[in-house]
């Protein structure tokens, strides 16, 4: 009897969005008086921090620092439709709508900086600090403040844009099952390392190393939390979780946290997060939808290291001690 | 976390001001210092509570409901059945003309799970309400009940959903979502191994910090506003409406900020049956999952079984792969056909292989009706592909991440579903992690690349 050491490694994809039903989401974008600008969506934001992405993608689209910009989620009232945030879709659909909406809203706030400027439109740019500038003349240039002030109070023109992302929908072929389920694909490899002890069954996860292409890191911090996080479940889910211990039976199913069983901090993996950007053709800035896939390679990896140490092979989620036992037992039997 | 610039570098833009900055989170410090407002904050004065009584029986007929009790005792308002909802039996993704309607919003007859909704009780306090809940008396003729998939599937099987007429989601292809592509019975012929294996999941909970609810508040202009946290705002709006036989215009949905949902808040079960109370009470109510609730009642992650047969050469290159999977909806839809459609069109994984055969089934059963979750129609089956990747290499003695990189999808490259590749990286993912994990492989595998023109 002893403690194995056993390593497994998964590869996987991951669907951004989901086109089988169409998936749109729209994105409306105005300044107020002074500069500042609203996106208005019915997005939702479930934790993963999808205010804070659209300020960043508005932002960088209208020529503002992201501070500038404040994101409202999600009232039926003022925000114009959106899918739901779910099947990965949340940065890739909702970011597209805003990246249009606020093109169209600097497409206006440009013209009046032009009027003010005496100059055409086309010769503008943003510094990114919240001043256009004429190209080639950069001492030549008008805050956004006042020429939001002008457009208000002088011009009578609305710096707004209206965006959206709409995939036609897919209908898979009744024959052949033909269809396109969504646009863009995320990527994962993971390779994780566990202990097995051979006398208990008991797993630990020593390492995972989880390698991601995301399409385009829009702010790597949130990335990792959202990373980190979904690393976290996958193990959670290969070794822990099940609502009906004793399938199919649900008499024994966990009523709160004490009962239904998740790694606590004394259970983490050492892990470790490393991004590759591929840039999608459609994705705002390049983004793919990495909220799902993210939570996925660990649980196959998890599954292989351990037949790895201790030479049996577990098929049934989760891989419990118990599971282990019996094929342990079942193997020396036969 | 570190982010590996070298790969990809020449189709990418590193240009930019805002995007790819680490910015902190402006709603970061409300949530930490508990001040951002959850649906739960709102609290109206004589807001009532809504309780729920549910089946103790996995499938049984109602003989009769008898709510006098309930009715008679202190604190309670309104107890509603099915007969006060105008349009009980419905089906969520009826809004992208996925049918037929399945599911009622209370037991109309019959209860096809343990836990199912039956009466709702409203009344001034959480406690009057659960105590009026008890008193309650539902006589029930229970039913055989079946919940296991092949069991189900078995000709003689308890039927467990009326309105599909058999144990399986109809699908346009019929009994199940079919992809072919190749001749897979061809790929085996010619095949150097061939090995069948099957792959099973019991079902998992989302587990959200915060529980499923709404609190809804009738306006002076006949309107409803209701504070929720679903994840999707006018997928619940649009369901309501057809539910309640109101006018969207009638119906004003906040929310927008969530503790957590992992696809376990798009299912529409709160919203209707909560502002159908207050509709007829004239008072704000909440409806707002136990902890016990959260965890024995909301859909789970389907258990899901995955049988997968591959044909492989000794070379490594799979030739033929077929894949027939089962996910377990429970007794009702939901987004179940949908997940399971998903599931098709993402096997046989991220692999090139010239001849697949793919099926995928809905089936009902007489358990808690399963429904969207992290990874929704593909996490259980990225399980089942990628320990059936390993066990094919150890059986013609190849390194397993060697293995994968013979068959990696590349751009350009047919799936089965009949799309091509585009945007592929699982080359340079296992390059990487090859290098991370100290787990070397061939040298003409590091100098491969998922681009079209690539090595």
């Amino acid at each position: 009897m002893a403690i194995r050491r056993g390593r497994g490694v998964a590869a996987i994809n991951y669907p951004t969005g989901m086109n089988l039903g169409g998936d749109p989401t729209q994105a409306l974008v105005h300044s107020t008086p002074t500069g500042n600008f609203m996106v208005t969506l019915s997005s939702v934001d479930l934790g993963q921090g999808m205010k804070q992405i659209m300020a960043q993608i508005c932002a960088e689209t209208i020529g503002v620092p992201t501070d500038r910009v404040v994101v409202d989620t999600a009232d039926t009232d003022t925000g114009p439709h959106c899918m739901g945030t779910f099947a990965s879709r949340g940065t890739h659909r909702a970011g597209n709508a805003v990246i249009q909406a606020a093109k169209e809203a600097r497409q206006v706030m440009l013209e009046v900086a032009a009027e003010e400027l005496e100059v055409n439109a086309s010769d503008l740019d943003t510094d990114g600090q919240g001043n256009i500038l004429v190209k080639g003349a950069p001492q030549k240039s008008i805050s956004i403040f006042d020429v939001a002030l002008s457009a208000h109070f002088k011009r009578g023109r609305s710096i707004s844009g209206r965006g959206m992302f709409l995939i036609p929908r897919s209908y898979p072929e009744k024959e052949t099952g033909a269809m396109k389920p969504s646009t863009c694909y995320a990527h994962a490899c993971t390779v994780a390392e566990v202990e097995v002890d051979d006398e208990t069954g008991e797993v630990t996860v020593l390492t995972v190393k989880n390698v991601f292409e995301i399409g385009r890191a829009l702010n790597p911090k949130m990335v990792e939390q959202q990373l980190v996080g979904g690393s976290w479940m996958g193990i959670s889910h290969a070794l822990y979780e099940t609502t009906e211990p004793y399938y199919p039976n649900r008499d024994h199913g966990g009523t709160d946290f004490n009962q239904y069983l998740m790694p606590g901090p004394g259970d983490l993996a050492e892990t470790e997060i490393i991004v590759l950007e591929r840039p999608s053709a459609d994705g705002p800035y390049g983004a793919k939808g990495p909220g799902e896939m993210c939570a996925n390679p660990q649980i196959p990896a998890v599954a292989n290291a351990v037949f790895d140490a201790v030479g049996v092979r577990i098929d049934t989620l989760p891989i419990t001690p118990e599971r282990i036992l019996r094929a342990l037992k079942a193997q020396a039997t036969n | 976390m570190e982010l590996r610039k070298s790969y990809f570098a020449d189709v990418r833009k590193d240009d930019l001001h805002e995007i790819g900055q680490p910015r902190p989170r402006s709603d970061s410090p409300g949530h930490v210092t508990g001040k951002t407002a959850y649906f739960a904050d709102r609290n109206f004065p004589g807001m009532l509570h809504l309780k729920m009584v549910r089946s103790p029986h996995h499938h049984a007929r109602i003989r009769s409901i008898d709510t006098s009790e309930a009715e008679k005792h202190p604190g309670v308002v309104k107890v509603l059945t099915a007969k006060d909802v105008p349009h009980n039996v419905y089906t969520i993704l009826i809004l992208i003309q996925v049918g037929p309607e399945d599911e009622t919003v209370l037991a109309d007859g019959k209860v096809r799970w343990k836990g199912e909704a039956v009466v709702a009780v409203l009344a001034e306090t959480e406690r009057a309400a659960q105590e009026a809940a008890a008193k309650v008396k539902v006589d029930y003729e229970v039913l055989p009940a079946v919940f296991d998939m092949e069991e189900a599937l078995k000709p003689g099987a308890p039927l467990v959903n009326e309105y599909h007429g058999q144990n399986y989601y109809l699908y346009d292809s019929g009994e199940c979502r079919k992809v072919r592509f190749g001749d897979v019975e061809a790929g085996f012929a010619g095949a150097d191994h061939i090995l069948e294996q099957s792959y099973q999941s019991s079902p998992i909970e989302h587990a959200p910090t915060e529980t499923t609810g709404c609190v809804v508040m009738p306006e002076g202009n006949d309107r409803f506003t209701c504070y929720t946290n679903t994840q999707a705002m006018f997928f619940t709006l649009d369901n309501t409406s057809i539910i309640l036989q109101m006018p969207g215009s009638k119906l004003h949905f906040v929310g927008g900020t969530v503790g957590g949902g992992f696809g376990g808040k798009v299912d529409v079960i709160v919203e209707p049956i909560a502002i159908l109370g207050a509709k007829l009470t004239g008072r704000p109510v909440s409806f707002i999952y136990s902890r016990e609730e959260e965890m024995q009642i909301s859909s789970p992650r389907a258990a899901e079984k995955v049988v997968i047969k591959d044909g492989v050469m000794k070379d490594g290159r799979i030739v033929a792969r077929k894949v027939t999977g089962y996910t377990d909806a429970g007794a009702y839809s939901r987004h179940s056909p949908y997940g399971a459609q998903k599931g098709a069109g993402h096997y046989p994984g991220p692999y090139t292989i010239p001849n697949v055969w793919i099926d995928t089934y809905c089936v009902y059963t007489n358990r808690t009706p399963s429904s969207a979750m992290r990874g929704f129609g593909v996490t259980i089956g990225d399980f089942a592909l990628e320990v059936q990747m390993d066990k094919l290499a150890r059986l013609i003695g190849m390194d397993p991440l060697e293995f994968r990189f013979i068959n990696a999808y590349r751009d350009g490259d047919m799936k089965a579903h009949r799309q091509p590749t585009e945007g592929a990286a699982l080359i340079e993912c296992m390059q990487e992690a090859s290098r991370a994990a100290n787990w070397p492989v061939a040298e003409k595998y590091m100098a491969m690349s998922s681009y079209k023109n690539g090595a």
